[in-house]
C-alpha cells in the first residue's frame, strides 16, 4: 500500500483463499499492521498511539457518562453530581473523561509541533497535514461542547463568549449566532445541541482518523532525517524500514503505559487540578464570573483573538479601510481562525527543499522561538485582558503568523542547509555504531 | 432578563476591565496542613463528625447542601456514623412529600436541605468551586504543590474576619481578610466556644473552622479516598506494565540496534 515494496499477505488455506476471494480483510489487516515503517524513528513518534488511545478512551467512557448525564439547564448539573456521588465508579470515569481531554489535547500538540519540525506537512504528506488539521479543529469543537455540558459557569460563560464570535461577522453575525445558539442566548436548546454534537463529532473524528492513516500509509511515514526509504527492491526497503508489528507497536505501546502512569496519578490525586473552581458553580445567566477562562488547552488561541485590540494600529488601519465592517471584535475572530489556517497552509508556506528541522541550522531557532512562543501565548490567555498582558500577547501573536507567513517562505531561499544522510540506513547505523557489512 | 444578559455577554466578550480580576482583589488565603492532602491523604473521621456538627449547628441556619446524599454521612470514607444515628440525623429535617401531598421527616435516601436564603450559596461544592492559591504570576503551578486550596479558602474566611464593619446602601458589610474585595455580607458566623464537641476537642475559631472546611471537602468530594486508592491500583499495574513492556521492547530491538555485538 505504502508504495515500499514489501510482503503481501498470501491466503493459504482453503477457508483463508475463499473468503481472500470474496473480501480481503485479512490482507487489508495484515497490510495495515505490517507496513514497512523507518527503524530510525524516535520517541516523538510515539504520540499517534497515545492519540488514537485518547479517541478510543474518550468514546467509551463518554458513552458510558451519557447513559446517567441528563442534557437539560434545570438537570445537567445536578446530573454531574449524580454521576460523582450516586452512580458506581462515576466519580473515576467523569475524572477520566474529564483529563482525557487534556490528554489528547497534550499529545495533538505534541504530535503537530513533531510535524512542524520534521517537515512531515512537505509534499507528499500533504493530504495527511490537512486531514489532521480538520481533525485538530473537530477535536478543539467537541472539546469545547463538552465543556459546556457540566452545566456549571465556565460551561455558560465559555460557550456564550465563543458563539459571541460568530455574531462579531459583520452583516449575518447575528442570524448565524441565534442559528447556532437555537435561541436569543445560550440556553437549553443550546445544551441539547452541545450534547447532540458532542457524541456526533468524535465519531466523524474516528472516521477522519482512518482517513489520516490511509494517506499516510499511502505515503509512508516521515522519519527524523527526512530522508525517502529507498523503493528499488524489497531488500533495498528492507535496510531501511522494519514492520510496524511488532517493532513498532511494542514500542509505542511502552511509551503509551508510562504516559498512562501519569496520566492515572493525575486522575486519581489531582483530578482537579486542570479544571476551573468556578465550573462546581451552576451556571447562572444574571452573575457574570470575574474572570472568563477557557481551558488550558484553548489559551494561546484564546490569546490572539484577544491581542487584536482596537487600538492596534493594524486594526486601525483595516476598520478604516473596510468602512468599519471589520472592528476589532471581529479582527481578533478572523486572527484567531488565521492563526490555524496559516497552520494548514504551511506545506505551502515552507519553501525549503529540505524536509527535516534536523538538517537545517537556522530554521531550528526559529522553531523552537515557535515553541516558547505557544506556551508564552497560552500563560497570556490565562492572564487578565489588561497591561503588560495585552502588549505582550500582540507580541507572542505577531511572532506566531511571521513565523508562518514570513520566516518560513523566506528561510528556505536565505538558509544554507547542512547534508542530510544517504539513506535512512545510514542515520540508523550511525546512532547504533553497526560495523559496515 | 434578555436585555441584561445581552449586556453582559457583551462585557464578557470585550473582556475589557470587567472582566480583569481587581489588582490586590484577591485575600489572603492560609495553607492548612489538612489530613486529606497529598496522594496518601486521608480524611479524619472524627474531623469530618466535628465539621458535620459545626455545618448543622452554625452555617445550615442559613446554608444548605442540596447535592449530598444523606446516607453518604455513613459512607466508608466520610463521617461514618453508625445507621441508626444516619437515620436519626436525617429526621430532624422535614421535606414536603408529593406523593402524600404532605411534610414528613427525611430518611437517609434523602438529600440535606437546601439553602434557607436565597443570599446563602449551596455549600455541597464550595470547597471544590474555590481556590486558595493562584501564583506565581496567575500560572496556578503552585497549586501542585499546594493543593487547590478550596478548603484553605473557607478556613481563611471564617477565620479571616477583622471585627470591621460598614453600611452601604442600607446593608452591613464586615471586613474578611479573604474575601476578594475585603467586605462580605456575611456576618461572622463563629465564636469561640459556640459548639460543644462531645470528644472535648478545641472549639475556638479556627479549630471550628479547620474542622468545617475539612467536612465541606469531604462533601465535595466524598470519593476521594475511593479515587485515590483506585489511582494507586492503576498507577501501581501500569508501572509494572510499562518495566515489562520497556523489557519486551529492549530485547526485540537488541539484535537490530546491536547487531554488532554478535557480528
Amino acid at each position: 500500500m505504502s508504495g515500499i515494496p514489501h510482503d503481501h499477505y498470501e491466503p493459504k488455506t482453503g477457508v483463508e483463499k475463499w473468503l481472500h476471494s470474496r473480501l480481503p480483510i485479512v490482507g487489508l489487516v495484515y497490510d495495515t499492521i505490517m507496513i514497512p515503517t523507518p527503524k530510525n524513528l524516535n520517541w516523538w513518534w510515539i504520540w499517534g498511539i497515545v492519540l488514537a488511545f485518547a479517541l478510543v478512551l474518550q468514546i467509551v467512557t463518554g458513552i458510558v457518562l451519557a447513559m446517567h448525564y441528563t442534557p437539560h439547564v434545570d438537570m445537567a448539573f445536578a446530573s454531574i453530581e449524580h454521576i460523582m456521588r450516586n452512580v458506581n465508579g462515576g466519580h473515576m470515569l467523569r475524572y477520566i473523561h474529564m483529563n482525557g481531554a487534556s490528554l489528547f489535547f497534550l499529545a495533538v500538540y505534541i504530535h503537530i509541533f513533531r510535524g512542524l519540525f520534521y517537515g512531515s506537512y512537505k509534499a507528499p504528506r500533504e493530504v495527511t497535514w490537512i486531514i489532521g488539521m480538520i481533525i485538530f479543529i473537530l477535536m478543539m469543537a467537541t472539546g469545547f461542547m463538552g465543556y459546556v455540558l457540566p452545566w456549571g459557569q465556565m460551561s455558560f460563560w465559555g460557550a456564550t463568549v465563543i458563539t459571541g464570535l460568530f455574531g462579531a461577522i459583520p452583516f449575518v453575525g447575528d442570524a448565524l449566532q441565534t442559528w447556532l445558539l437555537g435561541g436569543p442566548a445560550v440556553d437549553n436548546a443550546t445544551l441539547n445541541r452541545f450534547f447532540s454534537l458532542h457524541y456526533l463529532l468524535p465519531f466523524v473524528i474516528a472516521a477522519l482518523v482512518i482517513v489520516h492513516i490511509w494517506a499516510f500509509h499511502t505515503t509512508g511515514n516521515n522519519n527524523p532525517t527526512g530522508v525517502d526509504v529507498r523503493k528499488g527492491s524489497k531488500e533495498e526497503a528492507e535496510k531501511d524500514t522494519l514492520p510496524f508489528w511488532p517493532y513498532f507497536v511494542i514500542k509505542d505501546l511502552f511509551a503509551l503505559s508510562l504516559i498512562l502512569v501519569i496520566f492515572f496519578a493525575v486522575v486519581g490525586f489531582m483530578p482537579n487540578y486542570l479544571g476551573h473552581p468556578d465550573n462546581y458553580i451552576e451556571a447562572n445567566p444574571l452573575v457574570t464570573p470575574a474572570h472568563i477562562v477557557p481551558e488550558w488547552f484553548f489559551l494561546p488561541f484564546y490569546a490572539i483573538l484577544r491581542a487584536f485590540t482596537d487600538d492596534v494600529w493594524v486594526v486601525m488601519a483595516v476598520s478604516w479601510i473596510t468602512g468599519g465592517i471589520i472592528d476589532a471584535k471581529f479582527f481578533g475572530v478572523i486572527a484567531m481562525f488565521a492563526a490555524i489556517i496559516v497552520m494548514a497552509l504551511v506545506p505551502w508556506l515552507d519553501t525549503s527543499r529540505v524536509r527535516s528541522g534536523r538538517f537545517r541550522p537556522m530554521f531550528k531557532w526559529w522553531f523552537y522561538l515557535l515553541v516558547v512562543d505557544f506556551v508564552f501565548l497560552m500563560w497570556l490567555g490565562a492572564m487578565p485582558a489588561e497591561e503588560p498582558y495585552a502588549t505582550l500577547a500582540l507580541i507572542g501573536s505577531a511572532y506566531w503568523f511571521a513565523y508562518f507567513l514570513v520566516i518560513l517562505p523566506l528561510l528556505g531561499v536565505i538558509e544554507k542547509p547542512t547534508t542530510p544522510p544517504a539513506t535512512i540506513e545510514e542515520d540508523f547505523n550511525a546512532h547504533y555504531s553497526k560495523p559496515a557489512e | 432578563m434578555l436585555k441584561k444578559l445581552s449586556i453582559a455577554a457583551v462585557a464578557a466578550l470585550s473582556l475589557s476591565a470587567g472582566g480583569a480580576m481587581a489588582a490586590g482583589g484577591a485575600g489572603h488565603i492560609e495553607d492548612i496542613d489538612f489530613s486529606f492532602e497529598g496522594p496518601f491523604g486521608t480524611y479524619d473521621q472524627m474531623q469530618l463528625q466535628r465539621g458535620l456538627q459545626v455545618y448543622t449547628e452554625v452555617c445550615a441556619a442559613c446554608h444548605g447542601l442540596e447535592y449530598v446524599p444523606l446516607r453518604t454521612l455513613g459512607d466508608d470514607g466520610g463521617p461514618h456514623l453508625p445507621d441508626d444515628q444516619v437515620r436519626a440525623y436525617a429526621a430532624q429535617f422535614d421535606i414536603f412529600d408529593a406523593e402524600l401531598d404532605d411534610y414528613r421527616s427525611r430518611i437517609p435516601t434523602d438529600h440535606f436541605p437546601q439553602s434557607g436564603i436565597a443570599e446563602a450559596p449551596d455549600l455541597s461544592l464550595m470547597a471544590k468551586a474555590r481556590a486558595g492559591f493562584h501564583g506565581p504570576y496567575g500560572s496556578g503551578i503552585n497549586q501542585f504543590f499546594k493543593g487547590i486550596g478550596g478548603a484553605e479558602y473557607i478556613y481563611s474566611l471564617l477565620s479571616g474576619y477583622t471585627g470591621e464593619e460598614k453600611e452601604e446602601a442600607g446593608a452591613i458589610f464586615y471586613e474578611n481578610t479573604a474575601f476578594e474585595g475585603g467586605w462580605i455580607a456575611m456576618a461572622p458566623p463563629l465564636f469561640d466556644e459556640q459548639v460543644e464537641f462531645r470528644d472535648g476537642d478545641a472549639n475556638d475559631i479556627e479549630a471550628m473552622a479547620e474542622d468545617v472546611s475539612a467536612f465541606l471537602m469531604w462533601a465535595a468530594e466524598p470519593k476521594m479516598m475511593a479515587r485515590q486508592k483506585a489511582g494507586f491500583v492503576g498507577v501501581l499495574f501500569l508501572s509494572i506494565l510499562t518495566v515489562l513492556l520497556y523489557l519486551t521492547n529492549k530485547k526485540l530491538w537488541a539484535p537490530i540496534k546491536g547487531r554488532k555485538f554478535n557480528g
